[in-house]
């Protein structure tokens, strides 16, 4: 179970406000978390606390592919991100690197900046807390619900490996 | 019911009849691609995935180190040597380092690494550039990368596609970048085509240089797309072939393909198009910005760092004087446009006019380093992105625009129709 307070954003947060270029020479989760939406809100890293949200209007994570983007999201402490929807590249190396993403266009609309918000990533269910309401997040495709329930794509890529060292003895 | 080339492409490349929108695909790739900020993250992942040691195939990876190159700082320095490193232990053939190389996305094409009818990924949003040769391309995060890096393949979700059909001439001094900025906005803005491909077809590409087309396929993702693409045709072939031997299939869409929505666009009436702060979707024609003081132009990028490109901005401040109050940074976009540049006498024209010309990679475009702005400045870019911070401060503001218009504005130091000097457009 996920638990913590929301930090609630606009439409179309991008990957520049979300880690600037000037940062993707890092690799450190810790140290690029320490930058995280630092463009957009001077505030956020650091009131932060473990197990925080993010709660953002439509598209977010849009613009580069810089997988910074979530890592450093991930490396501030915030335990998912619920949108009302994601950029492509940005929905997928979440997943990849096991920062859940939650598209939910009521809870984002039920959910105000401050609010203690609980999520259950098994079922989807994201609960706001502070005013008892109960939202279902969209499901995720079996194939990628395959991929995070594996523990993000690296386990997925080393069954892959396997099989094809079977197939050639 | 048959099928769109994004489509008929993923198909051979997962190996079966036919792909529907929505389904979920196992494809083989042509090549895989990063930089040297997108291979720190995927090598750091190569190396814990059991059982990699050896990429999948080295002849099928191409690494180039454009984007805080030559080095900003030691941290820069370290990633794009440990790049090197590995791309040597692992025997990559295809590695660009500074000096020979550049922008990825404009080295890939020049040296002939894509064709029509393959399927490239790479660790950045651009890779969506090479859909001009007719390909299928994509970009990706690292992770996925590192996985392209072990397997020779990826997963992906086929896109639904969306047509796009141009009509018409462009006027002079009225390019692919303008055209492109108003596409962004008639598809809806930078989210008006999340998931999908955008297939670019009509008389207004068909006339279109290889170059402009390159244009346009970069700027697929400003829309949200997974790829942009058009069908390859004789210029195609003709580029390709000069630079590859490789053998590949075109693949064209079927007549009876299914699109989820044909968009027609009349390019004759299209003026010169500039996107204001802060999104690419904040289209206007020129008109409306013209007076906007400037305080630096930069010309370059994976979008308008190309031969035809310099040109035009030569053409345009060859013999005169950037205004006194603007600053003006040139960035190649890769060693072989540099050496051509050279060869034209551009790059001294360029220098004697004011500009600043650096050495070809990112440079400014993305905020990393030679020529970085401060809080209140102001720029017009011929970069694909001008959000927030992108190239510096948060408190700057970006205009995009054409090579043409950003040379027009150099002149004056504030925002300026290039139809109003006086000169004819350069030849194309
Ligand atoms: S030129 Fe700009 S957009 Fe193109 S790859 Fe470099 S940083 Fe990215």
């Amino acid at each position: 179970m996920l638990q913590g307070h929301a930090f609630t954003y606009g439409k179309n947060v991008d990957t520049d406000v979300i880690i600037p270029g000037r940062y993707c020479n890092l690799t450190d989760p810790a140290e690029l978390g320490k930058h995280a939406l630092e463009d957009l809100d001077k505030n956020f890293a650091t009131t932060v606390k473990p197990g925080d949200f993010i709660v953002a209007q439509t598209n977010f994570g849009c613009g580069s592919s810089r997988e910074h983007a979530p890592i450093a999201i991930k490396g501030a402490g915030v335990s998912a991100v619920i949108a009302k929807s994601f950029a492509r590249i940005f929905y997928r190396n979440s997943l990849n690197i096991g920062l859940p993403v939650f598209e939910c266009p009521e809870a984002v609309d039920g959910i105000s900046a401050g609010d203690e918000v609980r999520v259950d990533p098994a079922t989807g269910t994201i609960e706001n807390v502070s005013k008892g309401t109960h939202y279902t997040a969209h499901a995720l495709p079996p194939f990628m619900r395959a991929l995070v329930d594996a523990g993000g794509l690296r386990p997925y890529v080393e069954q892959r490996l396997r099989e094809r060292a079977a197939a050639r003895r | 019911m048959g099928m769109t080339i994004t489509e008929k492409i993923l198909a051979k490349h997962a190996g079966v009849e036919r792909v529907t929108p929505g389904e979920i695909i196992n494809a083989n790739v042509d090549l895989v691609l990063a930089n040297e900020l997108s291979a720190a993250v995927a090598i750091k992942e190569f190396h814990r995935v059991e059982g990699a040691g050896r990429v999948f195939d080295p002849e099928k990876i191409a690494l180039v180190a454009d984007h805080f190159v030559p080095a900003k700082d030691p941290r820069s320095a370290e990633i794009a040597a440990s790049m090197v490193r590995w791309a040597h232990e692992q025997n990559v053939t295809h590695i660009f380092d500074v000096g020979k190389g550049g922008i990825e996305h404009v080295v890939l094409p020049e040296e002939g690494l894509i064709a029509p009818g393959e399927l490239i990924v790479g660790g950045d949003s651009h890779t969506c550039t090479y859909g001009a040769l007719g390909a299928f391309a994509t970009g990706m995060g690292s992770t996925d990368i590192s996985a392209a890096f072990c397997l020779g393949e990826v997963w992906l979700k086929v896109p639904q596609s969306v047509k796009v059909v141009y009509h018409g001439a462009l006027e002079p001094f009225v390019y692919a970048k303008d055209l492109m900025l108003h596409t962004i906005r008639m598809l809806g803005g930078i989210d008006g085509a999340t998931y999908q491909a955008i297939e670019f077809t009509g008389e207004t590409i068909d006339a279109m240089s290889i170059t402009g087309r390159l244009t346009m396929a970069n700027m697929a993702v400003e829309a949200g797309a997974k790829n942009g693409i058009i069908a390859p045709d004789e210029k195609t072939f003709a580029y390709v072939r000069e630079r590859t031997t490789r053998a590949f299939e075109p693949v064209f869409s079927d007549p009876d393909a299914h699109y989820e929505r044909v968009i027609e666009i009349d390019a004759s009436a299209l003026v010169p198009t500039v996107a204001m702060p802060h999104s690419p979707e904040n289209t206007v024609p020129v008109t409306q910005c013209v007076g906007v003081k400037v305080d630096q132009v930069f010309i370059g990028s994976c979008t308008n760092g190309r031969i035809e490109d310099l040109r035009e901005v030569a053409h345009i401040l060859k013999g005169k004087r950037v205004a006194e109050s603007v600053r003006v940074i040139v960035n190649p976009g890769s060693q072989r446009v540099y050496i051509q540049a050279a060869e034209e006498g551009i790059l001294g024209a360029l220098a004697a006019a004011g500009c600043a010309v650096n050495t070809p990679g990112c440079g400014a475009c993305f905020g990393g380093h030679m020529g970085t702005l401060g809080a209140g400045e102001v720029c017009i870019s011929t970069t694909n992105r001008n959000f927030v911070g992108r190239m510096g401060s948060p408190e700057a503001s970006i205009y995009l625009a054409s090579p043409a218009t950003c040379a027009a504005s150099a002149l004056f130091g504030s925002i300026t129709d290039p139809r109003s000097l006086t000169l004819e457009p350069a030849t194309r």
